[in-house]
Formats: structure tokens, sequence, C-alpha cells
């Protein structure tokens, strides 16, 4: 069987249209984007440009606020340590949430040991936020707010259009992390108020190694310190040579994105709504993590009951997921982003994340259906809590020895 | 990932299910727990001091069901001495765990002590 890859959260494959447009800038197209003064370096500079213009276009920015970076991780912490060194004489307040990716956690928590005060808020079990709390945590001395658009582990879409207003009444600067969200729902920087966005091209479907983050000039224009300094690139904010076929691919995938976002999407949710009942009319005990319809089209993430998330996987063969369960992870601790859901330990343990993407055909999705069944039912007659909740005991009741 | 030993105890595991745990010469040991995202039941039957059948069920990784699968095949035939004589250094050995797996071998060494602990109660008069 060919492996069917369902992981498209993780990483994309790259769009051949995306690929033969960056292969030239490997070979006779090899120039440095900051040589101004000879035809390779202008050829670079003009891909850049087209590149910066049609990543610019897919979230309503203009082309002079795209600084490339290299990914989503260096945007986020650009983002954040940027803003907090530029604007600390304003304020030493952050807000975020604890579900937002690492690449944001991190940052703010290496903040708090150098001063800051950082708000992490709470979600509710869909993995949404109260925007009460976010206004009540907002205090003259907060800098920025971060929330991401939408969360790579459960789908679930934040309300960036309500978040911008809040943030521009309180002056305050407004973050996203919009990684799984760029290219899958309509994203508008200025509609939505948003100041800075951190993006990544190998997520929909460019390269690996390229991503860029959104900067606003005008109303208000942001101001960034540099975590990367030398030849003064990208307006000063990020310092080194331009990676030009890695931004070529960017464009050309953002270009592709914007034409095709709103078809792919209606088929993704279809798709996705095929495997959800597939799953869900076989198996009992199956629970939706995340929200059941404020989610991304490819996005779903289900924990299958008294099946631990890691043999699952190890029993769906050749098809590619990933899974909230400790023993996938180094710390062997199950997903926080479930955790932070108030998902019961036991569940994120058993959780599997679907991620449906451009190639993802209706046959797969088959296929994936029956391999699945399969593995849950045979890992179930193994499992000696299934046993258990048939024969209607509740595990919570029990006192458990605890390793 | 997982060697070869895993992977075939996964696919073809030894010895799943379960045993009357009423039976006076059968002994029950669970360990573990869900939220650490293993469990282990282990059963052994015992006669003229030696143990005739030994079942299984677990929650958890690939790991752990092989270490389960393998702690229930090793039991078989020996005395409640032999039995409790296995450790999880001789299981994780057997199926070359990584160090990351250790735990899986160390709970398949309590289910059996466990199970053996359990039918030396059931022994005792009331």
């Amino acid at each position: 069987m060919k492996p069917i890859y369902l992981d498209y959260s993780a990483t994309t494959p790259v769009d051949p249209r995306v690929l033969s447009k960056m292969l030239p800038y490997f070979g006779e197209l090899f120039g440095n984007a900051a040589s101004k003064n000879h035809s390779f370096g202008w050829a670079a500079e003009q891909a850049v440009d087209e590149a910066r213009e049609a990543v610019a276009a897919l979230i309503g920015a203009q082309a002079k606020e795209i600084v490339f970076t290299s990914g989503a991780t260096e945007s986020d912490n650009l983002a954040l340590l940027g803003v907090a060194e530029m604007y600390a004489e304003k304020g030493k307040h952050i807000i975020t949430c604890v579900t937002e990716h690492k690449a944001i956690l991190d940052p703010a928590h290496y903040l708090a040991t150098k001063g800051f005060e950082v708000t992490f808020l709470p979600v509710d079990k869909t993995g949404s936020l109260d925007l009460q709390a976010l206004e009540a945590a907002i205090t003259p001395q907060t800098i920025l707010i971060s929330l991401m658009a939408a969360n790579n582990e459960i789908g679930t879409i934040h309300p960036l259009k309500e978040i911008g207003a809040m943030a521009k009444k309180h002056d305050v600067l407004f973050h996203t992390d919009a990684t799984q969200a760029t290219g899958k729902i309509p994203l508008d920087v200025e509609a939505m108020g948003i100041d800075l966005m951190s993006l990544s091209a190998h997520k929909m479907y460019g390269p690996k190694g390229v991503g860029a983050l959104y900067v606003r000039r005008r109303k208000p224009r942001v101001r960034l310190a540099p975590i990367l300094h030398g030849g003064g690139h990208e307006r000063g904010m990020r310092s080194g040579t331009l990676n030009v076929p890695g931004i070529v691919g960017f464009g050309e995938a953002c270009r592709i994105a914007q034409l095709e976002m709103a078809e792919e999407a209606e088929r993704l949710i279809s798709l996705r709504d095929r495997l959800q009942k597939g799953l869900e009319s076989q198996l009992d005990f199956v629970f939706l993590n995340g929200h059941p319809q404020n989610r991304l089209p490819g996005n779903l993430n289900l924990s299958f009951a008294y099946v631990e998330g890691e043999s699952l996987m190890m029993g769906m063969e050749n098809i590619a997921v990933s899974s909230g369960s400790a023993c996938t992870s180094a710390s062997l601790e199950p997903s926080y982003v479930l955790r932070a859901l108030g998902v019961s330990e036991d569940l994120a343990h058993c959780s599997i994340r679907f991620s449906l993407g451009r190639f993802t055909t209706e046959e797969e999705i088959d296929l994936a259906i029956q391999k699945t069944v399969e593995t849950v039912r045979r890992l179930r007659e193994m499992s000696p809590l299934y046993d258990m909740a048939k024969e209607g005991i509740d595990i919570s009741s029990i006192k458990w020895t605890s390793h | 990932m997982y060697s070869d030993k895993v992977i075939d105890h996964y696919n073809n595991p030894k010895n799943v299910g379960n045993l009357d745990k009423e039976d006076l010469s059968v002994g029950t040991g669970i360990v573990g727990a869900p939220e650490c995202g293993d469990v282990m039941k282990l059963q052994l039957k015992v006669e003229g001091g030696k143990i005739v059948d030994a079942k299984f069920k677990t929650f958890g990784c690939g790991s752990a069901i092989a270490s389960s699968s393998l702690a229930t095949e090793w039991v078989k035939g020996k005395t409640l001495d032999e039995a409790m004589s296995i450790t999880n250094a001789d299981i994780a050995e057997e199926l070359s765990l990584p160090p990351v797996k250790i735990h899986c071998s160390v709970l398949a060494e309590d289910a059996i002590k466990a199970a053996v602990a359990d039918y030396k109660k059931r022994q005792q008069p009331n």
C-alpha cells in the first residue's frame, strides 16, 4: 500500500508549480538580491519583489510590510523579542495564550526572565478565548497581544477581527501567528486590525526554511529591534542574504493559495466531514478535540478512548498522522494544548490529529477510515480499559498506581 | 524506531485475553494508570506450584504491549519464585527497548509481581 499522508499541519509537499518556479533560482538566476550593480543581482531582486507582492496580496498588506525570515519560529521570535525591546519604555506587559505554539511560549517565558510580565490566557474546552478575559487582562503597561490565528493541533480559529479591534481600542500592538491559517482561511491585516503576522511557506505548499513577518508601516508604524544583526537587509529588521529560491517559492505558493483557497477549503471540509462521519459511525467512544465548527478546513483531532495514540499510529502503518500522546514526545507529557482544553490526560494520550490537504483524495480518506477502524478495534480487544468501560466501570473512580 | 521483536509482539501479541478472576487458582495484577498512558493487566493461572496459563490486556504504546506479551510467554511453565525473578532489564534487553521505553518493561515486571502477590493473597484463608 502506498503511504497516505494525513499530516499536512506538520508540513506540506511543495506544489509542483511552486517547485518549477523555484528551480531557475538555483541555477542560472543565482544572484544575490542585494547586489545592486549587475544583472545577476537585479534578476534576483526582481524575483524577490514579485514574491513580496504575492505574499502581501494574500493577507491584504503592502509589499514593503513583508520581512522575509527563515520561517515562522524566527518570525514569532522577532515579533515578541523585537517589540519587547523596542517598546520596553512604554510598558513591560505582554498577553498571549496557553495554547500558542512553543515558538511563542518559549520567547514569552524568556521575556518573563528579563523583567517582562506575561499573561497566559486560558481557553475553554473548544480551545476558544474569552474576549472579556482578554480585555480585562489589558493594563496601561501592555505593549503586545500575541494570539494565533488558528491552532496547530486542534485547528480552532481565534476571532482575529474582534481581537484586533480591542487591541486598537487600547492602543496595544496585535501580533498573530498565522502559520496554520495562511492560505487556508481568508486573512486581511487591514480588516482584522493586525499589526504583525507570522507566516510560513512550508505549511502552504512552499519550501521549508522560509517564512515572513508582516510588520505594519502605517497607523501605527510598528518598530522592531532586530534579533539578527549584519548587512541591514529587510530594512534593518532581518539581516542575512535573502533565500531567493525559497522566497520565490513562497511567493508562488501564496499566489496559488489566493486563487484556489475558497474552492480548496470547500473540498477539504467535505473530505474531513467524510472522515469524521466514517470513524464516528463505526466506532464508539470517539471524542472531537477542538471546536466543532470554528476550525481549519483540513483539521480533525479525535480521541479514541481506551487506545493509546502511539500504538494506534503504529497499527495505522502507512498512514501518516500525529498524536498528542506522551509517547510521541520526548518529554513523556501528553499534549499541553489538549490539557489546556481540559481534555483529561487519559484522553489526551488517545488523540490523533488527521490533517488533510491539497493532494488528499476521497480514496485515501476511505482507506484511512478502514485502517483506523480496524486498528482501534484490534487494540480495544487488547485494552483492559475498554473491558472496564463496557462493564460500566468508571475508570476515573479507580485508584491507579501512578508511575 | 522499534525493534523487530517489538513489532512482532505488537502485530501478533501472545496470550491476549482474560482468565476468570474469581477462580482461586488465578492471580490478577493491574498496574499503571490511564493518565500516564499505560495500564497493564496480567493474569496467571497456577496449578501444582507452576504457572500453567497467563493472559494479558494492555492499554499503552507498542513497547508496553510487547513487554506484556513477552512477560506472559516467559512466565508460563515457571514456578512463582522463578516468575518473580524476571526483571525489567531482562525484558528490555530481549526487546531491545530504547531508554525512553524502559518504563514499559518496568511496568511488565510490576505486573508479574502484582499478579503473583494477588495469587498468594487469595490462597490465604479469610
